[in-house]
């Protein structure tokens, strides 16, 4: 049998690739975001607080953190720690959906639409929308993938290389914010 | 793993978490210093840039894979992000009108 290419599992290299291809949908979106916004000279400046995406943010990178618990827990084969630590990621995944959805319902009470506001350019909601929800959409998937697995993590069916596997994916979705973040919220904060 | 081992990893992933947070706060702080747009872009997106790097080497163990791996990832990923930057000049060509157009008008 064909030895695994740089030693690395099958299902890792699997989950590498997807992340590899996700950065390029990311990066596409976020330079054509950039795009739109050097282009156009009227570009809305909205955000007036930086505390909701600040709490977002610490609350994201404190998910990483302990996703990594999780996984050593499971490597060390201390099941029920590793599960706890589990579905606090997923909890803590959750809280910052909820949060980024509450933000939304803010700015569509504030008057912004998919392709009109009350500040400036059109081309503000749809690029902000479509960056931050995909960015949600990961999110949630994520949160929903954290939880199938610790189930079956517990049952047996799955091993603590699945949750290094899901962990990965979960950093990347953290790192991504990283990006989301400044080019999104903090370029366009309104002094 | 060790008991002993997952204590000294469990205490550099809280020393890379602490440093992540530490830059995260920075960009805030540079989304309020009053610096000019461009200046400001550059300073976050560098911060990002370091931050996106250490979470990849640390909390993803890019860093613990072979170098072939390393190589791979790194050098894939980069190529695609700066072959998408092509499109920047024409950015600023829509912005401040097409350069013909200017000297035409002369």
């Amino acid at each position: 049998m064909t030895p695994p290419a740089f030693a690395v599992p099958a299902k890792k290299m699997a989950m590498w690739l997807f992340i590899m291809a996700d950065t390029g949908t990311f990066a596409a979106c976020l330079v054509a975001y950039g795009f739109l916004r050097n282009a156009t000279p009227d570009w809305p400046r909205p955000f007036h607080s930086i505390t909701n995406v600040a709490l977002m943010t610490f609350i994201l990178l404190t998910s990483s953190l302990t996703m990594l618990f999780s996984v050593d827990a499971a490597k060390d084969g201390d099941k029920s720690k590793a599960l706890r630590w589990i579905f606090v990621t997923a909890g803590l995944g959750g809280v910052f959906a909820l949060l980024h959805i509450r933000e939304w319902l803010g700015l569509i009470g504030e008057g912004m639409k998919l392709f009109s506001n009350p500040w400036g350019t059109g081309l503000f909601g749809a690029s902000f929308f479509s960056i931050t929800g995909l960015h949600l959409l990961h999110v949630s998937g994520g949160v929903l993938a954290l939880i199938v697995i610790g189930i079956r993590y517990n049952t047996g069916r799955y091993k603590a290389d699945d949750l290094e596997i899901t962990g990965l994916y979960w950093h990347f979705v953290d790192l991504v914010w990283m990006f989301v973040v400044p080019l999104v919220y903090l370029m366009n904060l309104g002094h | 793993m060790a008991m002993a081992e997952t204590k000294s990893t469990q205490g550099k992933q809280v020393g890379v978490y602490i440093v992540l947070l530490i830059m995260a706060a920075l960009q805030f702080v540079i989304a309020y210093s009053g610096l000019g747009a461009m200046q400001m872009l550059f300073l976050m997106l560098a911060l990002a840039i370091v931050e996106a790097g250490i979470a990849a080497m640390f909390f993803m163990h890019l860093g613990s894979e072979r170098h072939g791996m390393l190589a791979f990832v790194g050098i894939i990923t980069v190529f695609v992000l700066l072959a998408m930057q092509y499109g920047w000049t024409d950015s600023f060509r829509i912005l401040n009108g097409a350069p013909w157009s200017q000297t035409s008008s002369k």
